[in-house]
């Protein structure tokens, strides 16, 4: 295990009355990609400003390396940041402002000037240092912002939604180009974003928050495919989310139905959320099918139909399907017991994992 | 359409003929000639050959930088605070006020207080450190000036700090400035515009004050203002006056250019 870098311990913000986070636990390794992922207003980049030094947690302990440093200025943290605006000097060139952090410090000028391209190299701007900031793309100052933070060779690197500001194509070419140069470089990343498609395709850990709360933490494919809530599921990718309870362990029923399933550890008759992701469902004949669906809209988004209905019992559909179909048929939407998550309500991550923990150990097919 | 367009420069074209260029050609003119209505280079020869004018400017040059520096030495502290405050508006506003009321009458009430039965002796025969002579002296000269001049001072720079991206300060910290060199390298660069503004609306008006150095310097300190003021209503040598104003638009323009905006290529600075 790689040793731990930062961790928050009970971090409380407050603002006035209002808590913007409500305890914050959590560890962060080094060498890792980490994503802070939620919607707007949920704390994400408090904990960032937090980690960074630009503000301070109103209570808890936030630790650097085993030592406290919530006493610590920004300026001597081993922290630097990539801001959502950039903040690149408007009145230094691309090179200069690259510099700045060396120039702060006694380094000489042949030192420099080797650090600086280097920096420029690794971000693919060789050839630009003598660029006023305002000469280049916003994807290039996005490159510059990233070579000035990685310039001091810090241990942490944030980055807070740099790719907002981007259009769709340049967003995708950058989020290759970040996990490679986070791998490259060995240090930890902490990015903050609110798309949770940028989250899934970077982050080693992503850490799911709202309202000032850590919702659930794990790799991207945990929390895709085992959601710990309503919340989670929903954020977290397209999700079909319908209410039922436990029969027994390995049996739930929704929509009118039993169905087999690969979850256990509830209590018997335990009202639950089933989550199947649109992807999950295929559309088949009435007599194949699991569950009968009238078919209310179809969109063709290119690779795929998305195709929306209802059952019998008011539920409604939504499915991901590589066939067409008809508006207004009944067709039969079949899917596997692997393809069923079952959510408790108000289930603590801490028992969420003990839970999985009792079956899955078990389970050789899984 | 386009005579609609015309229309608006009416006011505008006015304004610049008769209040600009009008008075700018009128001046020019002037300096030619001499007290007895012949045109003549004399006066320019004067002035460059006479020491007393040489030395008027050089006073006017230096009193108008003295005032410069300590008012700028005050203001961007000044300016920098009122933007950390709550409600900087309202404090922004308390500084403006006085540039409401009229400036003879500011002047008049320095006069009241500085004199020898003023409030400020008393005060200091109160302490027993006085009476001291206060009025007429350079020190009051520049003490007033400062005074009236600080507001014209603030507000650019205030500005220009209100509209500085906090995030540049948190980047600079971020990437290991302390808070000095956060501000020698980040704020003050990025504020300068409004330094540059301020220096301007302040060093141009310096240069001729007249009112000032009579009334509360006692025309110890004789300024180009003075000049002018007294070769136009007492000498009535209206050539020599002129001169001098031309000395002193050369003046404005030189501390414009000095001040103003480097042209540089490509790069857009935020607006005043």
């Amino acid at each position: 295990m790689a040793k731990t870098i930062i961790e928050f311990k009970d971090i409380v913000k407050r603002y006035g009355e209002t808590e913007v986070l409500k305890g914050i636990n959590f560890q962060i390794e080094q060498g890792k990609f980490y994503t802070l992922l939620g919607p707007s207003g949920c704390g994400k980049t408090t904990i960032l400003r937090i980690i960074a030094g630009f503000t301070d947690a109103s209570e808890g302990d936030v630790m650097f390396d085993g030592k406290r440093i919530n006493n610590v200025p920004a300026n001597k943290r081993k922290v630097n940041t990539v801001f959502q605006d950039y903040a690149l000097f408007p009145h230094m060139n691309v090179f200069d402002n690259v510099a700045f952090p060396l120039t702060l410090r006694k380094v000489s000028k042949k030192d420099i000037r080797t650090r600086v391209l280097d920096a420029l190299k690794m971000v693919q701007l060789s050839g630009y240092e003598d660029r006023e900031i305002n000469e280049i793309s916003g994807g290039q100052q996005q490159r510059v912002a990233i070579a000035r933070a990685i310039v001091n060779e810090p241990d942490v690197l944030l980055l807070d939604e740099p790719l907002s500001a981007l259009d769709m194509k340049l967003r995708k070419e950058m989020q290759y180009e970040l996990r490679a140069l986070q791998q490259r470089l060995g240090i930890t990343f902490i990015f903050v974003t609110h798309d949770q498609e940028e989250a899934l395709a970077m982050s080693d850990e992503i850490f799911v928050m709202n309202a000032g709360q850590v919702l659930q933490t794990g790799s991207p494919v945990d929390i895709y495919d085992e959601p710990i809530n309503h919340f989670v599921a929903d954020f977290i990718g397209e999700s079909n989310i319908v209410r039922g309870h436990m029969v027994a362990d390995y049996l739930v029923s929704f929509a009118g139905h039993e169905f087999k399933c690969v979850d256990a550890g509830m209590r018997p008759n335990e009202p639950v959320e089933v989550v199947i992701r649109p992807e999950d469902l295929d559309i088949t004949t009435v007599a194949k099918g699991s569950l009968t669906m009238t078919v209310d809209t179809q969109l063709f988004r290119g690779v795929f139909f998305e195709i929306t209905g209802h059952d019998d019992t008011g539920n409604s559909w939504r499915i991901r399907s590589i066939h067409r179909t008809e508006v207004g048929a009944q067709v039969g939407v079949f899917f596997d017991p692997e393809d069923i998550h079952v959510m408790r309500f108000n289930e603590s991550e801490e028992d969420f994992d003990a839970r999985l923990e009792t079956y899955e150990g078990e389970e050789s097919d899984r | 359409m386009k005579q609609g367009k015309l229309f608006y420069y009416i006011p505008y074209g006015l304004w610049i003929a008769l209040f600009v260029i009008a008075p700018v050609v009128l001046i020019v003119y002037q300096s030619f000639f001499n007290i007895a209505g012949h045109f003549t280079l004399s006066n320019y020869a004067t002035y460059f050959h006479s020491g007393v004018y040489l030395k008027m400017t050089f006073n006017s040059v230096w009193y108008a930088f003295l005032i410069t520096a300590i008012t700028l030495l005050i203001s961007y502290p000044t300016a920098y605070l009122l933007n950390q405050l709550k409600h900087k508006q309202l404090w922004l506003l308390l500084i403006i006020l006085p540039t409401w009321i009229n400036l003879l009458l500011k002047t008049y009430a320095f006069i009241g207080l500085l004199s020898r039965s003023g409030s400020v002796d008393s005060f200091l025969t109160f302490i027993g450190i006085g009476p001291k002579q206060l009025l007429f002296t350079d020190a009051s000269f520049l003490f007033v000036a400062t005074y009236i001049e600080i507001p014209f001072m603030i507000l650019p720079i205030y500005n220009a700090i209100a509209e500085l991206s906090p995030s540049y300060v948190n980047a600079s910290r971020d990437l290991g400035a302390s808070g000095w060199q956060t501000f020698s390298r980040v704020i003050f660069p990025l504020t300068l515009d409004g330094v540059k503004s301020g220096v301007q609306s302040v060093f141009i008006p310096s240069l001729s004050l007249f009112m000032i150095t009579r009334l509360i310097g006692g025309n110890r300190v004789i300024t180009l203002g003075t000049a002018i003021e007294q070769h136009f209503l007492v000498t009535q040598n209206w050539g020599m006056g002129s001169t001098i104003g031309v000395i002193l638009i050369v003046a404005m323009v030189i501390t414009m250019l000095l001040t103003g905006e480097r042209k540089k290529k490509g790069r857009t600075r935020h607006a005043k």
